[in-house]
């Protein structure tokens, strides 16, 4: 009978006192004074992971020449099947793609056509601010691919750099 | 000038008091619906600072125009009538909500004396129109013809009236002590030092009246007549446009008003809590800003509004039945004990008030 006397109290005093309602205001206001971790996006950016899996690009050597050789390894690992490769003999009596088209809306940027490529042709880049306006633009060329490798080589060649200890 | 004073005395003496009475009501009225627009914009930023975000800062200078941007963007959007509402209450309804809560700012004395209308009753005239905001909720969620507007509104007048007994006898016990139903007076009653005001006596009557406030005014954690977890929006979800910003507005002024009525009633209102000390009041520039003044009622009523937004940030939200069970059980209680202590009290002629 005691104990449940004191207890009683002991449960209207911490209601009544409304203890714990201040005890959470506590926690509000001591984060309202606190660092904000927003990222103003257009202006601030977080870094990215030289893993970071973006839009794809195909690259070149630097003699200028194609690095892919339609070995089609890509497109049988691709889960999403949004690759489509065809291939055909160079006067050269090399083998090259005639067609190397991926289509953006399948791609689930998974990184696995990246990491089937026996000579780091197809990439994905750390492009990740890109949109399309029209049907059919989802569907990226090998024309187009390659311009996006061109463009940004330096920058590819610094993230496979930088991932290539873990490689 | 003597121009404009010739045509002022030309006018006859009716037609002036209108006009100076209309000028009053809109030198209040302009500045309350401001404080509206930024206590928006105020909510969104503290409650951003709470959870460790921004909040709203593209808008203007660090977000300054967002209110304004609001706003514009309810204007222009079309005022939907469901096909199966009862448009008339439809329409009249969040104009029963907002004018209600506009009007009981006619009694509030900013300053010694400087209200719209001085009237005997003033408390009992507040305590009448918050009571009629009610009737625009229940009206709206009826006449949506929506089973959730409905349902929302039940819950809030359920819970409005509810709450208005545990206030009133708050009120109560407020008016025992000032011996006095005009705001003026009450806040006279507390004159003296900071140690006069009503909420140290009362001060079980006061947490009484802010939590009933909360809870009247339907914010969080009282805010089941949104619970936008189980019934969308409440009673206006079938509001758009400009019919929705008038319950808005009427939800913001009434926080307000509860703030200001809290600080009137509790902590002096106009009331220089530097009061009482003469060497600071009676410096020769910083006297006017230690003594007493509208900035202290405009501080005073800041203040509350915060917690109101620190509330909303801080505690999940009541369920109905706690809810209930919170004004009815406890709070009315409460109330009671306190005003029969304080009866006690004044019947021994020990009021530690005066």
């Amino acid at each position: 009978m005691g104990i449940n006397v004191s207890e009683n109290l002991k449960h209207y005093i911490k209601s009544f006192s409304l203890i714990e309602l201040l005890k959470g205001m506590r926690v509000t206001g001591r984060y309202l004074f606190d660092r904000k971790i927003t990222i103003q996006y257009p202006e601030q950016k977080t870094p990215l992971s030289p893993r970071f899996r973006g839009h794809h690009a195909l690259r070149r050597y630097p003699n200028g020449e194609e690095r892919c050789i339609a070995c089609k390894l890509c497109e049988a690992v691709c889960p999403a099947l949004a690759i489509k490769i065809e291939s055909q003999e160079r006067p050269d009596g090399t083998r090259r793609t005639t067609r190397y088209d991926i289509d953006m809306f399948k791609c689930i940027y998974c990184g696995f056509c990246e990491e089937a490529c026996p000579v780091d042709a197809i990439v994905e880049t750390n492009i990740f601010e890109y949109h399309f306006e029209n049907r059919g633009e989802n569907i990226m060329t090998k024309a187009k691919l390659l311009a996006v490798g061109d463009n940004h080589e330096t920058e590819i060649a610094a993230m496979k750099a930088a991932d290539a200890p873990y490689r | 000038m003597e121009f404009l004073t010739a045509i002022w005395s030309e006018i006859p003496a009716a037609v002036q008091t209108v006009i100076v009475i209309l000028l009053k009501i809109v030198a209040i009225l302009i500045p309350l619906i401001l404080a509206v627009a930024y206590t928006t914009f105020a909510e969104r930023k503290i409650i951003g600072y709470m959870q460790v975000r921004l909040g709203p800062n593209r808008v203007g200078p660090k977000g300054w125009l967002q209110p304004i941007a609001d706003v514009v963007k309810l204007l222009f959007k079309e005022v939907i009538i469901p096909t199966k509402s009862n448009r008339y209450i439809f329409l009249i309804a969040p104009m029963l909500t907002l004018v209600p809560a506009f009007v009981a700012w006619s009694v509030i004395p900013f300053a010694d004396g400087m209200m719209l209308a001085d009237i005997n009753a003033g408390l009992l005239f507040v305590l009448a129109l918050t009571s009629v905001g009610v009737y625009g909720i229940i009206l709206g969620g009826w006449a949506s013809n929506s089973k959730y507007a409905m349902l929302s509104a039940m819950r809030a007048g359920a819970q409005v009236i509810s709450y208005e007994i545990a206030m009133g006898f708050a009120l109560v016990g407020v008016l025992m002590a000032a011996g006095s139903l005009n705001l003026n007076e009450i806040i006279l009653a507390q004159s003296g030092s900071i140690f006069s005001w009503f909420i140290w006596p009362l001060f079980g009557l006061f947490l009484v009246y802010f939590i009933s406030g909360v809870a009247e005014t339907n914010r969080a954690p009282f805010d089941v007549a949104e619970g936008e977890s189980e019934i969308v929006a409440g009673f206006h979800v079938e509001y758009s446009g400009m019919a929705f910003a008038l319950f808005f507005l009427a939800e913001y002024a009434n926080m307000i008003l509860i703030s200001a009525l809290t600080s009137l009633l509790f902590l002096g209102g106009w009331l220089s809590p530097f009061q009482g000390l003469d060497f600071l009041t009676e410096l020769p520039v910083l006297g006017a800003i230690f003594g007493n003044g509208i900035h202290w009622f405009l501080l005073k009523t800041a203040f509350f509004l915060f917690f109101y937004l620190w509330f909303r940030a801080t505690f999940p939200r009541y369920r109905y039945d706690q809810i209930m069970r919170l004004g009815w059980k406890i709070l009315i209680p409460l109330t009671i004990v306190w005003i029969f202590a304080e009866m006690l009290a004044i019947g021994l002629g020990w009021q530690p008030w005066e």
